[in-house]
């Protein structure tokens, strides 16, 4: 089994970078839509990741982390190439069905670019004409656009600013997509959850189906825990074991919006205290005077 | 020996009392409530066992423990003698002395017990369990290798009594875990101040000392399939032992406003997760101040009381039926009401009321009362009109039990029943050759214990299948009790006839 040696790292921008990971098992069981849960420490949180890209040949996978709570900012900063993650567990959730569609947008929003481009890849592979739209705040921000050009057949980039392709959120994009091409019969989404309600809504009246991967809370990712309810059409769904791909036409927003505030007051208190803890532990270095390879020998 | 004969009039006649913690104290800490026998206490109540002839109690327990055995070496104070029969047909007596549902089991057909309290079976069971841990006494039994690989999916009580015996039989075993800490249920769901984890722990170190390998966080079906283990990986058998774990929800409005979460979620995040010691822990859990618990089963007592100990101001349980038919154990229910549980029997919760930041607020119920038995014998319950009332509360727990949990059935050939169990055969072999499933991924939910002379038992299939001699005496309850034909109610009958 792995001991989940971290084998590469690379930083996008000062809240975005990309782990590599060696689990030969695991890369070669990862299917596109199917997600991890790793633990940083042993007294670490339990977080689902998408599985952005695998490789069978190195025996990796890598995930791509926005730095957002007090668990990705300890793994920006703790998590270097030679060290191991505590767990990672997975391939899991369903992989996501893909169909027989000739013409797809494949839309990614921010992180969610990431687990966007093994879907992209698999449906060119599959023979399919494939549309990638991908939107970022601004022009720093963007990556993997590269990756996306070469499995997409054309590549729409959005900045919510303009300061690269057009300017607007994927939804924009995705609404140029629709124009260029008529004759789309699949739309995939995966972002920020109100950004995919913006794309349920953008393909809603052309009648293009449109597959959403939800991020809701979870703590075990088996199926057992129940924190990851969602409400499909009318039904609870649990996104770890019966998802997380969901048509975006019948998900409830909202609520999974709402439930992702669940435990803000918390996260917000976790994040001080970890800022508190990096700022003593700065004090500390630069109060004690650098004596070099000597102290190897106190 | 020649001691003179017991008689019903000749021992104790009062059960001997297990210490505890004082109730307003322990609903505030973790520790555990039961403190378990001292010497004295242990010597006093293994007098209390007549040593009768027909052995009920035998009968009584799903693995088939040799009861009076152990007991008469606790009082010939040989308790390594004692020890040595308990673990000739289980391996974890600290855990099941703990959580086995006695009253239903071998102390509900003691002998003792037709006339006065049963003989405290399962408080001698744990007596010996924690002094083998404390002495580090740890019975492995010379093993012949028989060249055999056996995969175990599910590190929990089914998976352990399985992979126990399997060791012992030769094999090579590995126990696939999903978690990153073995143990499943044990280690998720019963809380410390039930079961210690250093117990656990301790009673897992065992098993790796027969030879066990336990492998975390492993998903099986999803990283590899059930049926590539029995093909590519070179297992020989494979037993599934996964448990059920899906949780249900009623399908009431409200259901997914925050405050609401499965009696397994809460569990989880405080038991394995440490959400208790948050922050030095990073799971958080918020904990309701009001909580209230649907239902009436272990898993409920114990969200009830999790909740209290973690600082809440009333807890609420809410059950559609009376105290009569409440599924959990007698001593959960008392330890419950001890510690300051509100029960709120022929309550059945009908909507969830949120605020306006889509947090619970209030649980609104309707009373119930009693009506004609349904299927399950329990008279079922039904709502008396306008009488519907609501529960102030911030938290509400769903403890309804759970369905199966779907992974294995989505990723492999297993035939499925009805309600999505494993279908297994009366030696719990699946429809796949070489698997063989046990536990509450077949019947649904019950007991540790249940579980785990589920796992023996598969693992005796598993052993005839594999065509390795079988060493391990296996208790096979008779149809309807009976044995040498001797129905269950007259189990007097042999000490009398026989004597």
């Amino acid at each position: 089994m792995s001991t989940f040696e971290i084998v590469a790292r690379e930083d996008y921008s000062p809240v975005t970078f990309m782990l590599e990971v060696r689990h030969p098992m695991l890369a070669k069981a990862a299917k596109p839509g199917q997600f991890v849960i790793v633990m940083d420490s042993e007294h670490g949180e339990r977080i689902p990741l998408t599985i952005a890209d695998f490789d069978r040949e190195r025996g990796t996978i890598t995930l791509v982390i926005q730095a957002v709570g007090k668990t990705t900012m300890e793994m920006q900063q703790v998590c270097k190439v030679g060290t191991s993650l505590y767990a990672v567990v997975g391939p899991m959730g369903v992989p996501s069905p893909l169909g027989h569609a000739k013409k797809v947008l494949c839309v990614g929003g921010g992180l969610g670019v990431a687990p966007t481009y093994p879907q992209a890849r698999a449906l060119q592979e599959g023979g399919a004409y494939v549309i990638g739209v991908i939107g970022f705040r601004n022009k720093d921000l963007i990556f993997w656009d590269d990756k996306f050009r070469s499995c997409c057949d054309e590549v729409i980039v959005c900045t919510d600013d303009g300061s690269a392709g057009i300017k607007g959120t994927v939804a924009d994009g995705i609404r140029v997509a629709i124009e260029r091409h008529p004759d789309i019969d699949e739309c995939i989404a995966i972002g920020p959850p109100i950004m995919m309600k913006g794309c349920a809504e953008a393909t809603r009246p052309h009648k293009i189906k449109t597959m959403v991967s939800l991020n809701p809370l979870m703590v075990d990712g088996t199926g057992m825990c129940g924190g990851c309810r969602v409400k499909v059409g009318g039904t609870i769904k649990f996104a770890c074991v019966d998802g997380p791909d969901f048509d975006g036409h019948e998900v409830d927003f909202d609520d999974l919006m709402a439930r992702l505030k669940r435990f803000t007051a918390e996260e917000r208190v976790a994040r001080e205290r970890f800022d508190e803890n990096c700022r003593m532990m700065k004090l500390a270095d630069a109060a004690t005077p650098d004596t070099g390879a000597d102290s190897e020998l106190y | 020996m020649a001691a003179k004969k017991k008689t019903i009039r000749t021992i104790p006649q009062e059960r001997t009392p297990m210490r505890e913690q004082d109730p307003q104290e322990r609903a505030r800490n973790f520790s555990e409530v039961a403190c378990g026998y001292l010497v004295e206490d242990a010597l006093r109540e293994a007098d209390r066992c007549l040593q009768c002839a027909d052995e009920p109690c035998v009968r009584g327990c799903p693995v088939g423990i040799d009861i009076p055995g152990f007991i008469q070496k606790i009082a010939e104070k040989h308790y390594h003698g004692a020890y040595d029969i308990l673990t000739d047909t289980n391996l974890l007596p600290s855990i099941c002395g703990r959580v086995c549902p006695q009253e239903n089991q071998c102390e509900g057909v003691c002998t003792v017990g037709d006339t006065l309290e049963p003989v405290a079976i399962g408080r001698l069971e744990r007596f010996v369990g924690d002094m083998a841990i404390q002495e580090g006494w740890a019975n492995v039994p010379y093993m012949e290798p028989s060249g055999y690989r056996v995969g175990i999916v599910g590190a929990g009580p089914a998976g352990m009594a399985c992979a126990a015996d399997m060791a012992k039989a030769g094999c090579e075993v590995i126990v696939y875990e999903a978690f990153h800490q073995p143990g499943g249920v044990l280690k998720y769901g019963i809380p410390d101040f039930r079961l210690p984890n250093e117990v656990i722990d301790a009673e897992i170190d065992k098993l790796r000392r027969l030879g066990i390998k336990f492998e975390c966080n492993t998903l099986v079906g999803r990283l590899f399939t059930l049926e590539q283990m029995v093909t590519e990986m070179g297992f020989h058998a494979v037993f599934v032992g996964t448990g059920a774990g899906y949780p249900s929800f009623m399908g009431i409005p409200g259901e997914t406003l925050n405050g609401v979460l499965s009696a397994n979620e809460l569990l989880t995040r405080c038991n394995l997760m440490h959400a208790r010691d948050y922050p030095n822990f990073d799971t958080p859990l918020k904990p309701g101040k009001h909580v209230a618990v649907i239902g009436a089963g272990n898993t409920a007592m114990d969200a009830l009381r999790v909740s209290l100990r973690l600082g809440a101001e009333s807890v609420h349980c809410v059950y559609r039926r009376s105290r009569k038919e409440a599924p959990a154990r007698a001593e959960e229910i008392h330890h419950a009401e001890q510690e300051g549980v509100d029960f709120n029997w022929l309550s059945s919760p009908i909507e969830i009321l949120g605020d306006d930041t889509k947090t619970v607020r209030a649980l609104r119920c309707v009373r119930m009362e009693l009506g004609e038995p349904d299927e399950s014998g329990r008279r079922r319950p039904v709502a008396v009109p306008g009488s519907e009332f609501e529960l102030e509360t911030d938290m509400v727990v769903y403890a309804i039990g759970t369905n199966a949990n779907p992974i294995l059935g989505q990723t492999s050939k297993l035939n499925l029943n009805k309600r999505g169990y494993i279908a297994a055969d009366e030696n719990l072999a699946t429809s796949i050759a070489g698997v063989y499933a046990g536990g509450d991924i077949v019947t649904g939910a019950a007991t540790v214990i249940e579980a785990m002379g589920a796992g023996r038992k598969a693992a005796r299939a598993m052993k005839a299948y594999l065509g390795l001699r079988d060493t391990d005496t296996i208790f096979e309850p008779q149809a309807a009790g009976t044995r040498f034909g001797i129905p269950s109610d007259q189990h007097g009958f042999a000490r009398v006839h026989l004597a």
